[in-house]
């Protein structure tokens, strides 16, 4: 099984460090890890870092991976008006570093993920006309359709109604456990975090301020120094964690 | 869990679609291929002395078999320039469609950078006051001049581009910049020079595919089969470049060596094209976007599409500038202008899909 661990990673832009000394414990496949934190906290460089698009101190060490290229990463949605049709997205991002001829095998790995995020419909539409949620499930798409053992993805349910988030993060759970596969998602809303992920790292300023057991990591005392929300967590009739913010701290 | 369908109007997908669409693409590939033939033969065809298409395939079959006058026009005059027609229009076509795409910019083109601005100083310098940049056959002292100048503009942009910070967006500035660099100093060639050599210079940057002759074609024939198959081995991640480097990245294509790569690629291109006919700016902006309306962006298709778009485009332009006058063949680079204008403008505000 693919595991993860970050020992002391760190990132620069320029002179400028943005990320500085992040260790965590070693992430297995199955898990789904919440990476959190305000704005320009350094979520999306940590994905960048991990992913090997930045160069820095400190190692992110792979281990138990199956394939050459474990992991993808899935980055915040930029919008795009390639005259391409969403099925030819999700098949481009399949045949990345393949030969240029397509095979059955490959249409049918495009369909499956298609199906997964219940998107078939949007096959042949073209991917400029799409509208931002739409453009958000043809990423997940484009990420999923690679088979990553480990999948990064920043922001994944940013442009998604609610209906939309809860659907994509069951999905990204459910593959999570059932394929063994390890996801880091970097979330705004903390009650899908508290939800839906197992552990969550937590960032400000480009320092890891906690991680752990997300229902343990996300407290009242976090929410208050690295949001400034004064908040607290309570089970709900159904026994989940339910957050509950009262106001700005 | 599978996610609830979302609701669409357009209900039918998956492979089916996606194999008619590869069919259909194969077949609108066939048609600019069969148009491309029937435009060469009449290119042939036509000229001081008009031959039937039948006496053009009977030359072009059985040369051994044919009166030798008919012989030596068709394959000795006649033939280099038709065939150059086609390589430069693919060669000019195929560098603006992959700039396009490096610099997601719809008006990039060998203009754009200013590799043809580059390569007309170059050949002013020649023209009007004799400046010889690498000694040379007396025949190709201006078309050495205009590739060395065109090739010292792209990596000019290639040095500059390597700097830290550099955005694509800047890159189209500084061939914007070149251009206008350019255009001020071939003012200035103008100014100083006699009447005869500004006639000259003028003449030379209205392209004219008239100064091509059979060692011309092999060099621009080797240059573009060289390179075809060295795109065409990128063509998932230059397909991959139009949805933004953040996406290409993510998909494991290294966006800025491959960017750099391909301006290398294309230069080379673009400058042997321009310094063997002149500037033909039509062709390297527009045949990209006919292509692209046609079939996509996915390279597989695009890049023969755009090499067979210019192409096919050149070669009626060459016919037309046979026949508008009778006698006199226009300069093409005008021919292009102002006939496949008004069609790129038909194209565009007729056709309700997404064109960029």
């Amino acid at each position: 099984m693919v595991s993860l661990r970050l020992d002391g990673i760190s990132a620069r832009y320029g002179r400028r460090q943005v990320l500085g000394g992040i260790s965590t414990p070693t992430f297995q496949g199955g898990q789904v890890i919440a990476l959190l934190g305000p704005n320009a906290a350094g979520k999306s460089t940590l994905f960048r870092r991990i992913f090997g698009l930045l160069k820095g101190d400190g190692a992110v060490e792979v281990g138990g991976a199956q394939t050459g290229r474990p992991i993808c990463y899935m980055p915040q949605d930029t919008g795009a008006n390639a005259v391409l049709t969403v099925y030819e997205s999700v098949l481009l991002a399949r045949m990345q570093g393949r030969r240029l001829t397509v095979e059955d095998a490959d249409l049918a790995q495009v369909e499956a993920t298609l199906e997964d995020l219940g998107i078939p419909a949007l096959s042949r539409r073209n991917i400029g006309d799409l509208s931002g949620g739409q453009r958000q499930l043809v990423g997940a798409a484009q990420a999923l359709v690679q088979e990553p053992e480990i999948l990064l993805m920043d922001e994944p349910t940013s442009a998604l109604d609610l209906h939309r988030q809860i659907e994509l993060l069951t999905i990204v759970r459910d593959l999570a456990r059932g394929r063994k596969m390890l996801i880091v998602a970097a979330l705004h809303d903390l009650g899908h975090a508290l939800r839906f992920t197992d552990h969550a790292i937590v960032l400000r300023d480009g320092q890891m301020v906690a991680c752990g057991p997300t229902g343990e990591t996300i407290t009242p005392d976090l929410l208050r120094d690295v949001y400034g929300v004064a908040a607290r967590i309570e089970p709900c009739s159904k026994g989940m964690p339910q957050l509950i913010v009262e106001g700005v701290a | 869990m599978t996610a609830q369908p979302l609701p669409d109007k357009d209900s039918e997908g998956g492979r089916g679609f996606y194999r008619a669409l590869v069919l259909r693409r194969q077949f609108i590939l066939f048609g600019l291929t069969t148009a491309l033939l029937l435009s060469f033969c009449v290119d042939l065809a036509l000229g001081p002395a008009n031959y039937a298409l039948s006496e053009v395939v009977a030359a072009l079959l059985r040369p051994g078999q044919v009166e030798d006058q008919v012989r030596v026009i068709l394959w000795e005059i006649r033939m280099p320039v038709a065939l150059m027609a086609l390589i430069v229009g693919a060669s000019l076509s195929v560098a603006g469609a992959q700039m396009q795409t490096i610099l997601n910019n719809p008006l990039a083109s060998p203009f754009t950078l200013g590799i043809s601005a580059g390569a007309s100083f170059g050949a002013a310098l020649a023209l009007a006051f004799g400046v010889v940049l690498i000694p040379a056959a007396i025949d190709y002292v201006v078309p050495i001049n205009a590739f060395i100048m065109a090739m010292v503009t792209s990596f000019l942009i290639y040095a500059l581009s390597l700097r830290r910070g550099v955005t694509i967006e800047t890159i189209v500035l500084l061939g914007i910049a070149m251009v206008f660099i350019f255009n001020s100093l071939m003012a200035l060639i103008q100014f100083f020079a006699s009447q005869q050599a500004v006639a000259a210079v003028v003449f030379w940057t209205m392209g004219s595919l008239t100064k091509a002759t059979w060692p011309k074609v092999w060099i621009s024939a080797a240059v573009l089969a060289i390179e075809l198959p060295l795109l065409a081995r990128h063509g998932w991640a230059l397909t991959a470049m139009r949805l933004g480097d953040a996406k290409a990245e993510s998909m494991g294509v290294r966006t800025r060596r491959l960017r750099l790569e391909i301006l290398v690629l294309v230069s080379l291109l673009s400058a042997i094209a321009v310094a063997f006919v002149g500037t033909i700016g039509f062709i390297g902006l527009v045949a990209p976007h006919v292509a692209r309306m046609l079939l996509g962006e996915d390279q597989r298709f695009f890049l023969p599409g755009a090499a067979l778009c210019g192409a096919l485009l050149l070669s009626i332009g060459s016919v037309i500038s046979k026949i508008v006058i009778p006698g006199t063949i226009i300069p093409i680079g005008i021919v292009t202008s102002l006939v496949g204008i008004p069609f790129f403008l038909f194209l565009i505000l007729s056709r309700r899909a997404t064109t960029w």
